[in-house]
């Protein structure tokens, strides 16, 4: 008699094909300013950008359960550093954008202390509350241009590349960079000893601290990280921009609605979701951009069929058909009959 | 005596603060809902206040004969038709819904009404005042405040002496065991969401009234009342007037010093009471 | 059995993948007091839940003086008056004892259960009245689940694991206040641990196990011998 024997693997088929038309596609990425106008790599550049926060939202949001709808603190924080590091700093802009990321990591310390006192849907107020204490706080900086803020000096363009189409192409690279960079990092985090312990935070809080789970610990270097990371993104947003202002810079609308309404409709607590999310809001944006407000209400309207009737998103209704996962973070199980 | 104007200028602001924010205590009290579109709703009735005292020339006091019970018909709709879909133990659903529902509220009124910032006008009611004591004091300020009071009264009547209240808490404490009782936990909600959204109402008419308003400010007014209930402590009404007066002092305080400091001294003065008393000054449940 | 106050058939009962009752058949008739019996996780109180409309039952699994109640909602159930002493008490924290007892009235039937009649059963609950419910001793507060119940003036009551926690003398206490409860033409269904208990007060008996009936018969009828193997499934 044979028994078949069992293996536990990660991979799977549609892993493998995944890792190889990704290769591909980034290749084609990378090679965009030979084939791409520029207007259509402004949008990729902005695209990759929001595909970066939406993806850092989703580790708080959809692994960590920390709902923060005040992610504007961080972008319109790293904007700023940007600024005034390459301004009075004289940081080459790029040093100033890793820069940026180690400044909102350590404003993000005290910032975590303070809210994680609040729980649940009080947390995600109370990050708002702090989105508005920064943006009320740089309003009143008036060497950064006070409440109608500044732009970025020509000097400091020139300094990232004297050509302009050069220029264009470094700031794009940035952005598919910090893009990269940000999926892959969520995707070896969760992969690790913390991110399982995260898993495991969301599926029940009492058993994973019964576990012996430090869930302040986890959740707090998750903000940490999070904050890094957005504050860096929101350094690039505005390298791209080259003008700043309060307002602009910790929009709500633009830095957390749109985020989330990407990660909701791709799928919440899934690397796939936000990449799907995010093509999605582009395509429907791109079409839809002349209806002005009524953009935004079938948006919101949509985003909350979604996650009433799918909540999963469009990747939960995919994988629910097909059973495949891109970026394998579970395990499976695999039969095989000895032969 | 400026000083003293300032902290009293305050106080009643605060009146109106704790308008904002008793809907959204009560919510959160029945059914542990935070409703991130709070504010746009606020600022929804401001509208229509402005629709109403615009077709029938009423004034916009006399018109919450008729904002009042349409904020509560919507509101019984809004639960019954959307956020009783949202409740469970998940806290993405109803947040997530909430916001995405803030947004559409917003820019319904940006259609409907264009960014243009709009006022209700109440004729002599806005410049009138008196003295007391020295100091000078706007009639409609002290309105309001006297308002917030009753109103506060009123929903703290409702909650501890009538059956209604009687089911709130029942509900609130046990859905299973309320509905033993022959109660329908959805209607409850709608009940509990229409008394929130009437209050609300009150309090849309007289931000109106006091400053011009535009569909973008909802979420600094769910921002205000938020602060007012942590500040207050969960769960308690009087605490809620409490933390609104705080952050109304705060923030007059804060523009005596410079004007451009207003609102920040009022999130400064949230965030210190969170830090040194993270479950308010008088806090009933834990959130 | 179309005289039958309550009857279930075919009843099934889930929670999410996990199937708790498997295809119950049972009835109970008017005046009827009537003890559900067996071990931990055997089905019982998911029985209470599913005849009060806590779980939801398919259409057509359970009937009440004939009409179908299978799918309607809880609330809609305690209307037609089936009222529940559910396990653990649970009483409402926030509301008085008076306020707990009102509150039972909520559906709005008439009968001879008022505040008055509670308090003549339970006069220590007329002295605590004002008090938060969650100050009482836990046999006080059973009183005012009880009388919770009651206030509804249902034609069916149920008590889920009445004697669970309190101390011997008070269950004694309890089950000496039964028959005066039960003797108003109420019927009733009483779930236990206490076997002896149960049997004592019911006339008839249903024994549960794994979700389906391992047993009915009278209560005086019945023998020990097989009582206890259906209770423990043991042959």
């Amino acid at each position: 008699m044979t028994t078949p024997t069992y293996s536990v693997t990660r991979s799977s088929q549609a892993a493998r094909v995944g890792a190889a038309l990704g290769g591909l596609v980034l290749i084609l990425l990378i090679a965009a300013p030979w084939w791409a106008g520029r207007a259509d790599m402004r949008l990729m550049g902005e695209l990759f950008l929001y595909l970066a926060l939406a993806s850092l939202w989703n580790l708080m949001a959809g692994y960590a359960g920390l709902v923060s709808v005040g992610q504007q603190a961080y972008v319109g924080f790293g904007g700023y550093m940007l600024f005034a590091l390459t301004m009075f700093g004289g940081l080459h802009p790029v040093a100033a954008i890793a820069l940026a990321g180690v400044l909102g990591a350590l404003i993000s310390i005290p910032v975590a202390v303070l809210i994680f006192r609040l729980r649940g849907a009080y947390f995600a107020i109370g990050t708002w509350v702090i989105a508005e204490v920064f943006r009320l706080g740089f309003a009143q900086i008036s060497t950064l241009g006070g409440g109608s803020g500044s732009s970025l000096p020509v000097a400091i363009v020139r300094s990232l590349a004297s050509k302009r189409a050069l220029r264009e192409s470094l700031s794009y690279w940035l952005a598919l960079g910090a893009a990269v960079l940000v999926i892959t990092a969520v995707y070896f985090f969760l992969r690790s000893r913390k991110g399982l312990a995260l898993t495991a935070i969301r599926d029940n809080e009492t058993a994973a601290s019964s576990l012996g789970i430090d869930i302040w610990r986890t959740k707090f270097i998750v903000y940490v990280v999070t904050s890094a990371f957005t504050a860096m993104i929101g350094a690039l947003i505005f390298l791209q921009k080259l003008r700043i202002s309060p307002d602009a810079a910790f929009s709500v609308n633009d830095w957390t609605a749109f985020v989330i309404f990407i990660v909701v409709i791709g799928g919440i607590g899934t690397i796939e979701g936000p990449i799907i999310g995010t093509l999605v809001f582009f395509l429907l944006r791109e079409t839809l951009a002349d209806l002005g407000t009524t953009y935004l209400i079938v948006l919101g309207v949509v985003a909350i069929v979604v996650m009433l009737k799918a909540p999963k998103g469009l990747w939960g209704l995919i994988r629910s058909r097909f059973d495949i996962q891109i970026f394998p973070l579970g395990y499976r199980v695999i039969k095989r009959n000895p032969s | 005596m400026d000083w003293l104007n300032a902290v009293v200028q305050g106080t009643l602001l605060g009146g109106l603060y704790a308008l904002f924010a008793a809907g959204l205590s009560l919510i959160f009290g029945v059914m542990r809902l935070v409703n991130i579109a709070h504010g746009d709703l606020i600022v929804l009735a401001a509208y229509l206040g402005l629709t109403v005292t615009t077709a029938t020339g009423m004034h916009p006091l006399l018109a919450l004969v008729l904002v009042v019970p349409v904020m509560a018909a919507i509101g019984y709709a809004l639960q019954r038709g959307l956020l009783n879909q949202t409740l469970g133990d998940d806290l993405l659903p109803p947040l997530l819904v909430t916001f995405g529902l803030s947004v559409i509220i917003q820019n319904a009124l940006l259609e409907g009404y264009t960014a243009d910032p709009q006022k209700l006008s109440a004729g002599a009611l806005e410049t009138a005042s008196f003295g007391l004591g020295g100091l000078t004091l706007g009639v409609l300020p002290a309105l309001t405040f006297a308002i917030a009071v009753v109103v506060i009264w009123g929903l703290q009547r409702v909650f501890y002496h009538t059956p209604l209240g009687r089911a709130f808490r029942a509900v609130s404490d046990n859905q299973d065991i309320a509905q033993l009782m022959g109660l329908n936990r959805r209607h409850i909600f709608g009940l509990a969401m229409a008394l929130a959204l009437a209050v609300t109402a009150v309090a849309g008419i007289l931000l109106g009234i006091r400053t011009s308003f535009d569909p973008s400010i909802g979420g600094g007014r769910l921002i205000f009342g938020f602060e007012a209930v942590i500040i207050g402590g969960l769960g308690n009404l009087w605490g809620t007037l409490a933390g609104g007066v705080i952050l109304g002092v705060a923030q007059t305080v804060g523009a005596k010093i410079d004007p451009g400091w207003q609102i920040l001294s009022g999130h400064i003065a949230f965030l210190i009471i969170l830090a040194v008393r993270p479950n308010g000054l008088f806090p009933r449940i834990s959130a | 059995m179309p005289d039958a106050l309550l009857n279930m058939t075919g009843l099934d009962a889930h929670y999410g993948d996990f199937q708790a009752l498997y295809g119950v058949d049972m009835h109970i008739d008017a005046g009827e007091v009537l003890a559900i019996i067996g071990a931990n996780g055997a089905g019982k109180t998911t029985l209470m839940r599913a005849i009060t409309g806590l779980l939801k039952s398919g259409p057509g699994q359970i009937s009440h003086s004939g009409v179908d109640i299978g799918g309607l909602r809880a609330d809609e159930i305690a209307m037609r008056g089936i009222a529940m002493v559910p396990e653990g008490r649970q009483l409402f924290p926030s509301l008085s004892v008076k306020e707990n007892l009102m509150i039972g009235a909520q559906v709005g039937r008439n009968g001879p259960w008022s505040l008055d009649a509670v308090y003549d059963l339970f006069p220590i609950l007329e002295e605590r009245r004002d008090q938060q419910s969650t100050s009482l001793s836990g046999g006080q507060q059973q009183m005012v689940a009880i009388g919770r119940a009651l206030m509804a003036n249902p034609d069916l009551i149920l008590f889920d694991e009445i004697s669970l926690g309190l101390a011997p003398v008070i269950i004694k206490d309890i089950y000496k206040a039964l028959p005066g409860i039960i003797g108003q033409g109420m019927s009733a269904i009483i779930v236990e641990q206490d076997i002896t208990k149960a049997l004592s007060v019911s006339s008839r008996v249903y024994c549960l196990q794994e979700g389906r009936v391992s047993l009915e018969g009278g209560s005086d009828t019945v023998s020990r011998e097989d009582i206890s193997r259906a209770y423990f499934g043991i042959e």
